[in-house]
């Protein structure tokens, strides 16, 4: 089970709950554990993971608590279809083969005839069994999560599937599109490396 | 500290500002408030300080005269970003008919902004916080949840078209709904701010020797601010307004935690919290409805039961 930690010691609130809320939505199913060192922090985790019907366990330590959320293939809305979604979401994921996305224009050397192809094979990509666990976006691909792309909707209806939707920050910071993103959620390259090392396949689109 | 019978109001009954007796027929009323910027547009941040600042003027039932800026601004950041925060400022200044005759600013970290008001009143327009008596009934005029909101704008989470509305409403003066209360007659009145309404409403029922019970049904909370309190986007102030009040308030049982969250809520630029005795509350509300003023009944006033006011909600 994927284990992710969020040591928000010392963090003023919201940022306790937005750092546990980007590690829920970052992990497919897995378990988030969150140290937070006051009380105010440690009630609205405890509100966020009840808000995302997700069980949750504080212990005490000293002047610490520690909450560990667990979050099994359960989407992160709070809508009342996620209880039936799951199951879904269970038959139509290949858990294992990540799809690493470089270009938003596939393949060379026509540029225009790329877009078209992009556009295709991620509508494919949507009626296609089993799903991908992730799809990564480095690079131009980026492009492709952000306002402008015409493949937004793809992947949101790829997002609901239970695909996780990354976008690399330092390439959203680059090309100035970090305020622009509008699937999934920013990751970074620790996160990134992780996913492609732990796939039991990695399909890449250049 | 030294008493002085001009002093009719000082920080004793925990009200909006001071009130000082110049003469037999005039009272002079002060009050300075400033905070950091709860937004990133300078101009509407201007908007809120100022509106917040001369909220305690209406609160007590006078009418805003002079304004002075208090103003924290580092060197760093542009002159311009200064120069729309005071331009904000100077527009409510302006629709509050008051004049803005100068202010102070020193070098500092982060960027600070709020206005110091001198207002005046005859003596018996003051509207203190102990007026509240037993029948009068309670009107808020502005919903709750700007606490929350805030909270979830520092990280990008509050919705845009429900904090639009948040931002209006906190950029909004109290002047109309003063103007309301001043024609019908009211018997005691508050703005909401730091300790949220029931702090606030506590402060009443303290100073006025009173109990209150609130219809949680009828209470207005912006759209949108019940789920960002789920969510946990519950600023620190909350807790600490829950905590201080431990004791004095009788939730119903079963209540969720987002609804008695924004109870606790604390709001920058609330409304106002009249008591108003239960024959003039219909005609209040009319009053206040027709000048556009979402305002809402939301509680009344008891006799005290115990010997410590308390706060009761009702479902």
């Amino acid at each position: 089970m994927e284990e992710k930690r969020v040591d928000a010691r010392g963090k003023a609130c919201p940022l306790p709950v937005i750092e546990t809320k980007k590690a829920i939505e970052s992990l497919t199913s897995g378990r988030v554990v969150t140290i937070v060192d006051n009380a105010v922090a440690r009630d609205n985790v405890l509100k966020l993971a009840r808000s995302l019907n997700l069980p949750v366990d504080v212990v005490t330590e000293g002047h610490n608590f520690i909450l560990t959320i667990t979050k099994e293939g359960a989407r992160l809305d709070s809508a009342p279809e996620a209880e039936t979604a799951p199951v879904a979401v269970a038959e139509r994921s290949g858990r294992g083969t990540v799809i690493l996305v470089l270009t938003d224009a596939i393949g060379r050397p026509v540029e225009e005839l790329g877009r078209v192809l992009t556009k295709s094979f991620f509508y494919a990509l949507t009626e296609s069994t089993p799903a991908p666990a992730a799809v990564i976006f480095l690079n131009g691909g980026v492009r492709l999560t952000t306002a402008g792309s015409e493949v937004i909707s793809s992947l949101k209806t790829l997002e609901k599937q239970g695909v996780e939707i990354l976008s690399c920050g330092t390439c959203l910071d680059y090309l100035n599109l970090k305020d622009k993103l509008e699937v999934g959620s920013v990751s970074n390259m620790f996160t990134i490396v992780e996913k492609l090392l732990t796939a039991e396949k990695v399909i890449t689109i250049s | 500290m030294l008493h002085d019978p001009r002093l009719l109001v000082g920080h004793s009954t925990g009200d909006d500002a001071a009130v000082y007796q110049l003469a037999p027929d005039l009272v002079l009323v002060q009050t300075v408030d400033f905070f950091t910027p709860v937004v990133d547009d300078p101009f509407l941040f201007g908007q809120i300080a100022a509106a917040n600042a001369l909220s305690d003027i209406y609160a007590m039932g006078a009418r805003p005269l002079l304004a002075l800026n208090i103003v924290g601004f580092p060197s760093c950041l542009g002159e311009s970003v200064l120069h729309e925060i005071l331009r904000g400022g100077a527009e409510k200044v302006k629709e509050a008919g008051a004049l803005l005759a100068g202010g102070h600013s020193i070098a500092d970290e982060e960027p600070k902004y709020g206005l110091a008001v001198t207002g005046t009143a005859r003596p018996e327009e003051i509207w203190s916080n102990a007026g509240a008596s037993p029948g009068d009934e309670l009107i808020l005029t502005k919903p709750l949840g700007t606490g929350v909101f805030l909270t979830a704008y520092k990280v990008d989470l509050a919705p845009s078209t429900e904090f639009g509305r948040v931002c209006h409403s906190m950029a909004s003066l109290n002047a109309a709904a003063a103007a309301a209360a001043r024609k019908i007659g009211v018997s005691a009145c508050t703005d909401i701010t730091g300790f949220g309404l029931l702090g606030h409403a506590y402060e009443m029922a303290a100073a006025s020797g009173v109990d209150i019970t609130f219809f949680l049904s009828a209470i207005p909370f912006f759209p949108g601010a019940r789920d960002l309190a789920r969510q946990g986007l519950v600023p620190a102030g909350t807790y600490r307004n829950r905590e201080y009040l431990a004791g004095k308030v009788e939730l119903p049982p079963g209540v969720e935690d987002e609804v008695s969250d924004l109870l606790f809520d604390p709001q920058t630029s609330g409304g106002l919290l009249f008591a108003v005795s239960a024959d003039r509350s219909p005609l209040l509300l009319t009053e206040l409805k027709r000048r556009g003023i979402p305002a809402a009944r939301i509680g009344r006033v008891e006799p005290a039961r115990g010997l410590e006011p308390r706060l009761f909600v009702e479902c």
